[in-house]
This record gives C-alpha cells, sequence and structure tokens, in this order.
C-alpha cells in the first residue's frame, strides 16, 4: 500500500514528521498511506477489540476481580480481627490495673483505719490515766489543805493561850497580885482582832 | 530492510495474519487483533497468575495487582462516589486494556493497539455508550439535566445549553484522539531517533561517534514513552471515571 520504494525511502522520514503535526487535522490526502486512518481495516479492528475486550471484561469481572476483592476483605477483616483481639487484651490489661488500685487503695483505708484505732485508743488511755491521777492528786491536796487548815486552827488556838499566858505573867510582873482570867482573855482577844 | 527501520510509519501499518471476509467486510485476524489477543492473554495471566496463592501478606506480584485494583477503585470512588463502583470492572478493564496495550507496544517490533484512532474511539464509544444508556436507563430525560447547569441566568441559558452539547458531544473525541495521538506521536519519534542511529553509524567514523546523541535520545524517550503509557491508561481512566459520575449525577 506505500508508495514507489525509492520514493518512499528519501521521503518517508520528512513526511512522517508533518504528519505527526498535521495527519490528524488533514488525513485526506494521506488516506491511503497513513495506516491509522486507513478505512479499510475499521471493521476487522472494530470486531477483534469488540471481542477481545469483552472476554477481557467477563473474565476480570468474573474472575480476577471477585479474587483480588476477596484477598483484600480477607486481609481486612483480619486486621480488624486482630485489632478487636488488641483491644480486647488491652481491656483485660486495664481491668487487672484498675483491681489492683482498688485493691491498694482498699489495704490503705484499712490500714488507716487501723492506725487511727489504736492512736484514738492510745490517746484514750492516756487521758483516763491522767484525770485519774489528776483525782488522786486533787484528793490528796484536799486533805492536804485540811490537815494545813486543823493544824493552822490549832496553832491559832494555841497562840491565844500563849498569848493570855504571856498576858497574865506580863500584868503579874508588873502590877503584882492576882489577874483575871477571863478579863485577859478578853483583852487579848481585843488586841489580836 | 535498513530503509525500513528509518520508515516511522511501517510499524503502524495493518496485514492480514488469517484472512476473513464476513458479508463484504474485510474482518481479517491481522497483526492488529493479534496484539489484542496478546495484551489480554498477558494482562488477564499477569492478574490471575500474581493472585493465585492468595497470599495475606503479598509478595511482590500480587501488591502490583492489588495496587492497581485498589488503584482504580480508589480513582472510581472518589470521582463518582459509592454508586459509581457498579462500573468498577469496565473501569477496571479499559485501565488494564490500556495500559498494558502501551506497554506492550514499547517493545520493539511490536505492533501497538492504541497507536490506531478506530481502536481508541472504540473504546471511548464503549464509555459514552455507557454513559448515556444507564444516564438515561437511569434519569430518563433528567439525564438532559447535564446540559443545564444550575443558577445559570435564562438569557445565557441558550448559549451555555449550546456549549455543555458541544463538550459532551466533543468528549469520545478527545478521549480517543489523546490516547491515540499521544502513543503515535511517542512511537514515530522513536523510530526517528533509531533511525538517526542507523543513519548516521553508516556514515563510518565520524557517524558513529555523532550517533551517540541519538541514541542518548531514544533512551531518554523510551524511559518517557513508559511514563506516557501509564499516564495515558491513568487519564483515559479517570476521565472515564468523571463521566461515568455524570451518568450517575446529571444535575451539577
Amino acid at each position: 500500500m506505500f508508495v514507489t520504494s525509492a520514493f518512499a525511502q528519501e521521503s518517508a522520514p520528512a513526511t512522517a514528521e508533518g504528519n505527526t503535526h498535521a495527519g490528524t487535522t488533514v488525513p485526506a490526502e494521506e488516506h491511503e498511506t497513513f495506516p491509522p486512518f486507513n478505512a479499510a481495516t475499521f471493521p476487522s479492528q472494530i470486531l477483534w477489540l469488540v471481542i477481545t475486550f469483552a472476554l477481557f471484561y467477563l473474565f476480570l469481572k468474573r474472575v480476577v476481580m471477585p479474587r483480588i476483592g476477596d484477598i483484600i476483605d480477607v486481609r481486612n477483616d483480619r486486621i480488624t480481627q486482630d485489632l478487636d483481639h488488641a483491644a480486647r487484651l488491652k481491656g483485660e490489661a486495664d481491668a487487672a490495673v484498675a483491681a489492683y488500685e482498688q485493691e491498694l487503695a482498699e489495704a490503705k483505708a484499712r490500714a488507716n483505719a487501723i492506725g487511727q484505732q489504736a492512736s484514738e485508743a492510745a490517746k484514750a488511755d492516756a487521758e483516763s490515766t491522767r484525770k485519774k491521777l489528776e483525782a488522786e492528786l486533787e484528793k490528796k491536796l484536799g486533805e492536804a489543805e485540811a490537815s494545813i487548815a486543823s493544824i493552822k486552827a490549832k496553832a491559832m488556838k494555841e497562840v491565844g493561850t500563849i498569848a493570855e499566858d504571856t498576858t497574865s505573867a506580863i500584868v503579874e510582873a508588873l502590877v503584882g497580885g492576882k489577874t483575871d482570867k477571863a478579863e485577859i482573855s478578853a483583852a487579848v482577844k481585843s488586841a489580836t482582832r | 530492510m535498513a530503509a525500513d527501520k528509518v520508515d516511522p510509519i511501517h510499524q503502524f501499518q495493518i496485514h492480514p495474519i488469517i484472512p476473513l471476509h464476513i458479508g463484504g467486510y474485510d474482518v481479517s485476524f491481522t497483526n492488529s487483533a493479534l496484539f489484542m489477543v496478546v495484551t489480554i492473554v498477558v494482562a488477564s495471566a499477569f492478574l490471575y497468575m500474581s493472585t493465585a496463592s492468595r497470599a495475606l501478606i503479598p509478595g511482590r506480584l500480587q501488591s502490583v495487582s492489588e495496587m492497581a485494583y485498589e488503584f482504580v477503585g480508589n480513582m472510581l470512588r472518589d470521582a463518582a462516589g459509592k454508586q459509581g463502583m457498579q462500573f468498577f470492572p469496565l473501569v477496571f478493564s479499559l485501565f488494564m486494556f490500556v495500559l498494558v496495550a502501551n506497554l506492550i507496544g514499547l517493545f520493539p517490533y511490536f505492533f501497538t493497539v492504541t497507536s490506531h484512532i478506530i481502536v481508541t474511539f472504540t473504546l471511548a464509544a464503549l464509555v459514552i455508550g455507557t454513559v448515556i444508556v444507564y444516564g438515561f436507563a437511569k434519569h430518563g430525560f433528567g439525564f438532559l439535566k447535564l446540559f443545564v447547569p444550575h443558577g445559570v441566568p435564562g438569557y445565557l441559558l441558550p448559549l451555555v445549553v449550546a456549549i455543555e452539547v458541544v463538550s459532551f458531544v466533543s468528549r469520545p473525541v478527545s478521549l480517543s484522539v489523546r490516547l491515540f495521538a499521544n502513543m503515535l506521536a511517542g512511537h514515530i519519534t522513536l523510530k526517528v531517533f533509531s533511525g538517526f542511529v542507523v543513519s548516521l553509524s553508516a556514515l563510518g567514523a565520524v557517524g558513529i561517534a555523532g550517533s551517540v546523541l541519538p541514541l542518548a535520545m531514544a533512551v531518554a524517550l523510551s524511559a518517557l514513552e513508559m511514563l506516557v503509557a501509564f499516564l495515558q491508561a491513568y487519564v483515559f481512566a479517570v476521565l472515564t471515571c468523571m463521566y461515568l459520575n455524570d451518568a450517575l449525577h446529571p444535575s451539577h
């Protein structure tokens, strides 16, 4: 379908350069020589393209694509499964940690309570001991005060008799004679008041 | 046939392998048809065998298959939402077919199926046909709301509707021409630079030294073409997703 061989060999590179630019828009003159625009080959190409592409389409749709889709689905399922598994394990670990922490908190609370109780008991004990001692001391103090008061009263009474005796002795020495005991006692009483 | 190597158009020629005529049409099994078969066999075999072990932890090849699957899946979900996933097999087949056809075309002496406009146009027509059929089946005449954007003042409406219709009609054209032109231009440039290497080295010592430059260029272009092969498959799939989104949600 090409022109004479000598001419074709010489001119082909030159015309081809033109063809790439002009060929798509002005194919009329090159119709015979430019194969892509040779309409005689169209029916055969269309027919075989339709046949081959239809077979290819069916094969991909029926066999290849379900298979690749399956592979990807299985993988995604597996990944989701593994992620679920990991999440479940993590949940279990979290629960264990929470249980441990709760137990720890409980033990701490218990320890605190025991400590509190012990310190309260000790405090109460100390308080009662202190109160007992204080009461005892109070009693002893009271007794002591009472005995002091009685001693003082006795002493004061004795002071009166000593003063009367001394007064009567002094009066006897100074005045001479007998002194009236009742008179002296009244005088001492008024003087010491 | 040294001259044929320099002829960059030769690689696009179609010749029958098994001549076949049905109803006056030439439907021979050609080299193009052969490479369509090669494309679907390679793509199917790769996807089938790489996933055969159904490994939970994928190997390299299985990773590639899964990546392609999820790549297209995410692309479709982002563009057309969950409803769009019913078109997943279509978009995935289109992406894999175009990608593998482009990559196979990079082998020397191999035919590039997607370098023929009729192939890319047929694929684009399949996409637009799906959009139109599904759009009308799902929304009835509500599908025509696609051409009437919201919030446009009445006096602008005829103009906007005309623009929307033109843009919709040009979609299959742009979709097919983009892929076709990229593959065609890429292969022609590759061939031209490789041809320079051959014809320069025929000139003797100076020519061989000079041919290093186009050789380096051809190597760089091969790398670029690898990128383009993937990129065009991606673009084709992305645009398919967006057009399908229009079929699902015509009022925008």
